[in-house]
């Protein structure tokens, strides 16, 4: 066991815990945002940066303070060390700048994202962002691509977390999609229009924090907090078989698979549960579904600030405008100041 | 001229050849190296002092005392000749000239790291160099110097040349293990370091071509006669690509520890600044590198003559100095444009990214963006703080070194040449431009 120090709060926890999961075992407000680490995927975490602490005391043995700020994600706890978080305001200056350069390129059409309201991005920008963006050039687009008949790829809403890539290499053999060319440009892709079509492959818009991966059976069919989550099972050959139904009215409108507060998945689902399972009598509900998760569809977590009052008010005023319209005139219909 | 080690000889007949280099004395550093125990080829190089001259300036010695030995894994040498850092062109200019060197050097490394596959990872424009050193590999294959049993010491080695796609970010050394093993170029996240887990999961030494050919060199004249040479912990020589506005560009052996006047201003050197200008500013060791005005790269704060050396050059830290790098010298006149030059440095990062990570991926392109306000004329004073702020959100917090090589240039731009970016902003243009427009055209100013 090894003992860390987290925002002045100390716990004792195995070695080799990293201190974002140290953080998590400490819980509240001082648990690190994490956009790309996936706890159920290896070699997960690293990319987004969001996570990012500073650690004041290396350990009891090696005291000194580390040179720049660490992922919280990667860097694993030696025993005597103290992180800052919340109580370092450089950190979360750092912090407010990974989600500005998040957000530059990002199209900010949550009005018309089937992500909105259970989207880590939105979460992060009003939690961790500033009000406003200081990016004024033209934003980066890609064209919606299919990947298989089931998922939809938006990439111009994806924030190259890798999380998908890892799904594809870890939980269906032979993975057929990746990432392409580099930098602000790379993208996520199949290899030459080759469709994902895999048994498990739906898991992936689980993990995708934004709406740049999407499932076709839902797309357009309700905004998430209208829907009421219930939790549900059925017996399966390929998964377990529990899932979460989103309800609206009578009927379930979508599958999912079922998240921790964390966002993340707690047992994969197979594509038979997810797509092909939509009828009440198919499953055996198991009853209502606790959220904690922090998202707009837990009510009232916003209450501080004016600004989730604002995005729905935009986004119940959008709705109205858009409604009946042609889809492809919806995109980017929001202000792009507004972050 | 000082001593030179690496390019003494390229006047001579057949260099490149092995019968040439040969007849020169080539591969008798092996063949002292062979009757050494490889320990003892490491505690030569410690005692050299000699610093990794691929950027970092690590101390090499220790190193190769770094690498893990578990029993029955195997360990692996990787030569990075990826050499992409705008303003360097010294490997290049080795491997093509006398290819020998290299090849000698690699394989009294990898004796000393107890590796029995080694690979020089070359960057994929490099053609012309690339069948150079296969040609040479073949030699040596051919003479026995490399394959099993070399020269009868029973020491087993095979040696690839493998041709990298042309990506600067390939040259960061777990980007270039990715590479090597056939994957994207993606730098890993660090720990584990290489030495313990690089190529195929297994403990891997990467340097660069200068440092793998100083070896030779340190084993024929022993590591203290090596450390003999240069200034204080700036031992033995260093190639310098000059280039910029100088009257002799070119690659140059200088003994550490010249002072950077004597560089630019003598014969030996850089030939002075070329029809008759004034020197401006310098890049000095490669584009990452901060860019420091002609009294400061001249002088150090203190006042004292600067060194071409790792410590007089990274004296004053990043607020009065700069570092030694991959040692790209770049001088530029009095009618440079600090804010253009910087404006084509910063498009190189944001091309090369390799965009794991979002500062780095998303920050490039927006301070690239910024800086091209600034040509077209449209820049605010708003714009210079801002590209402040976003350098300074870029640095440190990224994956790999390539997050801070775009960042640092921005910000010693913007603290050594303000004004520059100031009279943009004032006047839409730089008077630069203006003497440019009247220079190129052939116009007198009114
Ligand atoms: C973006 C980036 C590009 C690099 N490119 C090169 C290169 O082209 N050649 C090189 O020798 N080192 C390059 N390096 C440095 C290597 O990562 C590594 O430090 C070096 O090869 C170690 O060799 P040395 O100890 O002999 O200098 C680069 C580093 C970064 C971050
Ligand atoms: S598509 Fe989604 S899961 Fe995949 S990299 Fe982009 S944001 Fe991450
Ligand atoms: S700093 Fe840039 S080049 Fe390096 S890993 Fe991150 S995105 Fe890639
Ligand atoms: S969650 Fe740690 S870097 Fe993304």
């Amino acid at each position: 066991m090894a003992k860390v120090t987290i925002d002045g709060k100390t716990i004792e926890v195995p070695e080799g815990t990293t201190i974002l999961n140290a953080a998590r075992m400490i819980g509240g407000e001082i648990v690190p945002p994490a956009m790309c680490y996936y706890t159920k995927l290896e070699t997960s975490g690293g990319y987004c940066r969001t996570c990012i602490v500073k650690v004041s005391k290396g350990s009891e043995k090696d005291p000194r303070p580390m040179p720049k700020p660490v992922p919280s994600c990667r860097q694993t706890i030696m025993d005597g060390m103290v992180v800052e978080n919340i109580t370092s305001p450089e950190i979360l200056e750092a912090r407010a700048g990974v989600v500005e350069f998040l957000l530059i390129n990002h199209p900010l059409d949550c009005p018309i994202c089937d992500q909105a309201g259970e989207c880590s991005l939105q979460d992060l920008g009003y939690e961790h962002g500033k009000m406003k963006t200081r990016y004024e050039f033209k934003r980066r687009e890609f064209e919606k691509i299919d990947i298989g008949d089931k998922i939809k790829l938006h990439m111009t809403r994806c924030i190259l977390c890798y999380r998908c890539v890892k799904v594809a290499e870890q939980l269906t053999p032979g993975r057929v999609h990746g990432v392409v060319n580099r930098g602000d440009v790379a993208e996520i892709s199949t290899y030459i229009q080759h469709a994902v079509d895999n048994e498990m492959s739906g898991n992936m818009i689980d993990v995708c924090p934004v709406g740049a991966l999407t499932d076709k059976t839902f797309r357009f069919k309700s905004r998430v907090w209208f829907t009421k989550p219930v939790d549900a099972h059925r017996k399966c050959d390929t998964c377990s078989g529990k899932v979460r139904l989103w309800y609206k009215g009578e009927e379930a409108l979508r599958v999912t698979a079922r998240k921790d507060k964390y966002g993340e998945v707690e047992e994969w689902i197979c594509n038979e549960c997810r797509f092909d399972h939509k009828k009440t009598s198919d499953w055996t509900i198991e009853g209502p579904s606790h959220i904690d998760h922090h998202s707009v569809i837990s009510a009232n977590h916003y209450e501080t600030g004016n600004a989730l009052a604002a995005l729905k008010h935009d986004i119940a005023k959008q709705q109205k405008q858009l409604e009946g319209n042609d889809m492809k005139l919806k995109e980017g219909a929001m202000n792009p100041n507004n972050q | 001229m000082g001593k030179q080690l690496l390019i003494n000889d390229l006047d001579k007949d057949g260099i490149a050849t092995l019968a040439g280099y040969k007849t020169h004395g080539g591969y008798t550093a092996l063949e002292k190296a062979l009757k050494m125990k490889p320990e003892e080829v490491v505690e030569e190089v410690k005692k050299s002092g000699l610093r990794g001259r691929g950027g970092a300036g690590f101390p090499t010695g220790m190193k190769w005392s770094f690498i893990a030995k578990p029993p029955g894994v195997p360990r692996y040498l990787v030569c990075n000749a990826d050499e992409s850092e705008p303003g360097t062109f010294k490997d290049r200019y080795l491997m093509q000239r006398k290819p020998h060197i290299l090849v000698e050097g690699m394989i009294i490394s990898s004796f000393a790291l107890g590796a029995n596959t080694s690979y020089i990872y070359i960057r994929g424009e490099m053609m012309f160099q690339y069948h150079i050193l296969e040609k040479a590999i073949q030699e040596a294959y051919d003479a026995g110097l490399l394959g099993k049993n070399i020269l009868g010491s029973g020491y087993d080695l095979d040696l690839y040349v493998h041709c990298g796609a042309g990506a600067y970010i390939c040259g960061e050394e777990t980007g270039l293990i990715e590479s090597l093993e056939g994957k994207r170029g993606n730098p890993r996240i660090k720990p584990p370091f290489p030495a313990i887990k690089g190529a195929w999961g297994c403990p891997t030494v990467v340097n660069n071509v200068e440092t793998l050919a100083a070896v030779v060199p340190i084993i024929n004249m022993t590591g203290d006669e090596y450390a003999k040479i240069g200034i204080g912990k700036s031992t033995g020589t260093k190639l310098i690509s000059a280039s910029g506005h100088i009257n002799k560009p070119g690659v140059y052996e200088i003994e550490l520890g010249v002072p950077v006047e004597e560089f630019i201003y003598s014969d030996k050197y850089c030939g002075g600044i070329r029809n008759g200008k004034k020197l401006k500013a310098v890049v000095a060791g490669g584009s990452s590198v901060p860019i420091l005005p002609t009294e400061l790269i001249l002088k150090t704060a203190k006042g004292e003559p600067r060194l071409m050396s790792y410590e007089s050059l990274s004296d004053g830290g990043f607020v009065t100095g700069t570092m030694m790098g991959s040692g790209g010298f770049i001088a530029m006149d009095e009618d440079t444009s600090i804010v253009k030059n910087l404006w084509n440095f910063t498009r190189f990062y944001h091309h090369e990214s390799c965009g794991q990570c979002s500062p780095c991926r998303e920050g490039t392109g927006w301070m690239e963006k910024i800086l091209h306000k600034f040509i077209e004329g449209h820049a605010e004073t708003k714009d210079i703080d801002l590209l402040w702020d976003i350098q300074g959100k870029i640095e440190g917090k990224t994956i790999c070194p390539l997050g801070e090589a775009a960042a640092w240039p921005v910000a010693a731009a913007i603290r050594h040449f303000r004004p520059e970016f100031e009279e943009y902003v004032k006047k839409g243009r730089s008077m630069i431009d203006v003497k440019h427009y009247y220079r190129i055209n052939n116009l007198q100013p009114a």
